[in-house]
């Protein structure tokens, strides 16, 4: 086979799908989805830096609808990224790897993710009255 | 038949070496990112809905000055690592490799460089 064509990893079709499969992916995609979003958090910065109007312009599209879904999409994208990072790290210094406990920390990781999101809107909005 | 030994062919050839500090890199700046981030999320929810003149002395703030731009730095190193990996993998034509690589990289350079500068110019009060 042509080096050109050769299959590159992983090879999806023939693996059978499992719960702990998906999270690993997840872990890619929300990655990718984050770097998507540092776009936006260097817009933000720079709308600062350029002064009240451009800041204005920025928070005004923040507070859209689509603005929000974006960020709540990232706020929850972070969160699984944040606490499937710690399993990663967990798992590189040896710890968790048997099946029962990679299985369960999966759990853990997306109930820890979804809730931290919950936890962080709440407190964005208790801070400002309910008006992001 | 080569006269070198098999050590000085293995020296030079293979992927060992690089890829470690790679993982290694990737690895530090996530440990490195998990109280940056927070500090920073808990920032933002604090100031949700802030006006200009809250969030421009916020960033003045020589303490936040010196966390955003290492929040930076560290954010856009780790990321570049990660979205590497992924293009390694999943691009598979070599010259569309190559081409997403070194775009991934430019773009990852440009947007540090202009975060750290618009954290810098606030706390400077260009």
């Amino acid at each position: 086979m042509a080096a050109e064509n050769r299959p590159v990893s992983p090879h999806l079709q023939i693996y059978r799908f499992m719960w702990t499969m998906a999270l690993s992916i997840l872990h890619r995609i929300t990655g990718v989805f984050l770097t998507i979003g540092t776009i936006f958090l260097v817009y933000w910065l720079v709308s600062v830096a350029a002064g009240p109007t451009a800041y204005a312009t920025a928070q005004e599209l923040i507070a859209s609808w689509p603005g929000r879904l974006l960020l709540f999409g990232w706020t929850l994208a972070f969160w699984y990224h944040f606490c499937n990072g710690l399993r990663h790290l967990f798992w590189d210094a040896g710890q968790g790897l048997d099946l029962g406990a990679a299985r369960l920390s999966g759990y853990l990781a997306v109930a820890a993710a979804v809730l931290l999101t919950l936890l962080t809107w709440y407190a964005a909005y208790a801070t400002h009255g309910g008006v992001l | 038949m080569s006269l070198r030994t098999p050590l000085k062919r293995a020296k030079g050839l293979g992927a060992a070496g690089d890829g470690v500090h790679h993982w290694l890199i990737q690895r530090l700046t996530a440990v490195a990112l998990i109280p940056l981030f927070i500090w920073f999320i808990v920032s933002l929810v604090s100031m949700t809905g802030a006006d200009y003149a809250t969030v421009s002395q916020w960033m003045a703030n020589p303490l936040v000055t010196i966390l955003l731009v290492l929040f930076i730095g560290t954010l856009f190193y780790h990321s570049e690592l990660g979205l590497q990996v992924v293009i390694e993998d999943y691009v598979s034509s070599k010259g569309s490799r190559l081409t997403f690589l070194v775009l991934s990289r430019f773009v990852h350079f440009f947007l540090a460089a202009a975060g750290i500068i618009a954290v810098l110019r606030v706390a400077f009060g260009a």
